[in-house]
């Protein structure tokens, strides 16, 4: 149990202090590589409670992919930190009275945090304890007993897709599309045709 | 290994030192999980297939950062492609590595192994059950390892080498041999998925005395000359072809082949328990 401390209080340590440096660090990809950092720890922690499946689909979701989607966006945009700077005094009353009425607000939350009762009793260890594997025991918890919760996720999931595609896709005329199975269908006989040139006699194409 | 490591002067020295560390540590690290043999494995974890699978979807993170840090042109773009390119293939890779599964109803590598075992020997792997998705998966893993015909990320023609451009002695060194790991890797998953990890054609009497070791390193090295092969003898994908290779034809067969394999285990009733 003891390595499981150590590894928990350097998990966490190394978590909290990433998640500082992302909004503290000067340079935005710094920040996103940071971000990743903590999404990495934070598949640890899940790793020491025994939620290993959660652990390995945080990695594969968040790091494999939506990350690499916000690095790719980040590195592409040109950041002018001087102009950063110059606004920085100029939105710092507003941005200021917004970010304490939060605090306040926050601060009063956790001042009357009440946990009720009935909860602790349906609080459920990650590893069920008749020997079934963490995988399994979600499988069955979402295909039986929240199946149409879990489709109707899905169907939210499809309508955001089709909704992003749609708001992006624009049909343009006059732009050359390539037909794959045109070309291949392609032959010699409608691809060359065999003109006769006579001496002395031009021929238009 | 004690030549001078060059920094470009523009590039961002921290990241630019730890793309390669990045890189090598990753491909490394997957062969915790890979059991070689019977009860050969370091960690035999009970979702093993989800843990090289997150952990090759991590590998993009050496080349991206690698080609940002160098802060110059050709870098940047070899990134760039690497990122787009190697995020579609994953998603036609864990198509492919879902219908494995369905037939061997476990995420741990070395039961999936074991559930290859048959009396029909080596066509009762999955290689043969599942030939569309081996070959896709064959296919998808040299756009994820980055090889030819897929090496657009460090296609010398265009893009000199890529994210690899500003890199010298050892950083050069650790990005070829996190690449080269991770396509041995790449090679032995496919073998555990596909071809039966250790186990011999036939278990009868000759194909019984070698060892499983050697049944396992057999096939992953006529893997990995299956894939040199693909090297010496297809030119490389232009780049848009590339994408719609993955998207609109992988993707949807992949997609296809889920629907149909889970159909036949539903309606033969041979689901694993």
């Amino acid at each position: 149990m003891a390595i499981a401390t150590v590894f928990f209080y350097l998990f966490a340590a190394t978590m909290i202090g990433s998640a500082l440096m992302v909004i503290a660090s000067r340079n935005p990809v710094h920040s996103v590589l940071f971000l990743i950092l903590t999404f990495v720890n934070a598949a640890g922690l899940f790793i020491i409670v025994g939620a290993e499946f959660l652990a390995l689909i945080l990695i594969i979701v968040y790091v494999g992919a939506v990350a690499v989607l916000f690095l790719f966006v980040v590195m592409m945009l040109d950041v002018d930190f001087a102009e950063l700077r110059e606004g920085f005094l100029e939105y710092l009353p507003v941005g200021g009275l917004v970010g304490f009425i939060l605090l306040i607000e926050l601060l009063m939350v956790i001042g009357a945090w009440v946990v009720a009762p009935e909860a602790t009793s349906i609080v459920a260890k990650p590893i069920p304890a008749d020997g079934v594997t963490n995988t399994e025991a979600l499988g069955r918890l979402l295909y039986t007993d929240y199946i149409y919760y879990f489709q109707a996720a899905g169907m939210v999931l499809l309508v955001a897709m089709i909704g992003a595609i749609v708001l992006t896709l624009h049909h343009r005329p006059n732009v050359k599309r390539q037909d794959i199975s045109a070309q291949v269908a392609r032959d010699p006989f409608e691809a060359v045709t065999l003109k006769d040139v006579k001496p002395g006699q031009g021929i238009s194409l | 290994m004690f030549k001078e490591v060059v920094i470009p002067a523009g590039a961002n020295k921290g990241v630019f030192l730890l793309a390669p560390l990045v890189t090598t540590t990753l491909a490394l690290s997957a062969w915790a999980v890979m059991p070689v043999a019977e009860g050969w494995v370091i960690a035999d974890i009970n979702v093993g297939v989800l843990y090289i699978f997150a952990i090759s979807s991590l590998g993009v993170y050496g080349i991206i950062m690698g080609g940002w840090a160098s802060n110059s042109k050709y870098p940047f773009l070899g990134a760039l492609r690497s990122a787009a390119q190697m995020v579609s293939y994953e998603v036609s890779i864990g198509f492919v590595i879902i219908t494995v599964l369905l037939f061997a109803g476990t995420l741990n590598l070395s039961e999936i192994v074991a559930a290859q075992r048959s009396e029909w020997g080596m066509f009762g792997w999955y290689w043969s059950l599942l030939f569309p998705s081996f070959v896709i998966f064959f296919i998808s893993t040299l756009a994820e390892t980055n090889r030819p015909p897929f090496d657009l990320p460090e296609a010398e023609s265009e893009l000199v080498a890529g994210y690899m451009v500003e890199y010298s002695s050892t950083p050069y060194l650790m990005f070829m041999l996190g690449e080269y790991v991770s396509i041995v890797m790449m090679c032995a998953f496919m073998t555990v998925l596909f071809l039966g990890g250790w186990l011999p054609p036939f278990e009868v009497a000759p194909f019984t005395w070698v060892p499983g070791v050697v049944w396992f390193l057999g096939k992953v090295v006529f893997l990995f000359f299956m894939i040199a092969m693909v090297k010496a003898f297809v030119p490389r994908y232009r780049y848009d072809q590339l994408m719609r290779l993955g998207w609109k034809v992988f993707l949807p067969i992949s997609l296809f082949l889920v629907v149909a394999v889970s159909a036949y285990l539903v309606f033969t009733d041979s689901l694993p328990a």
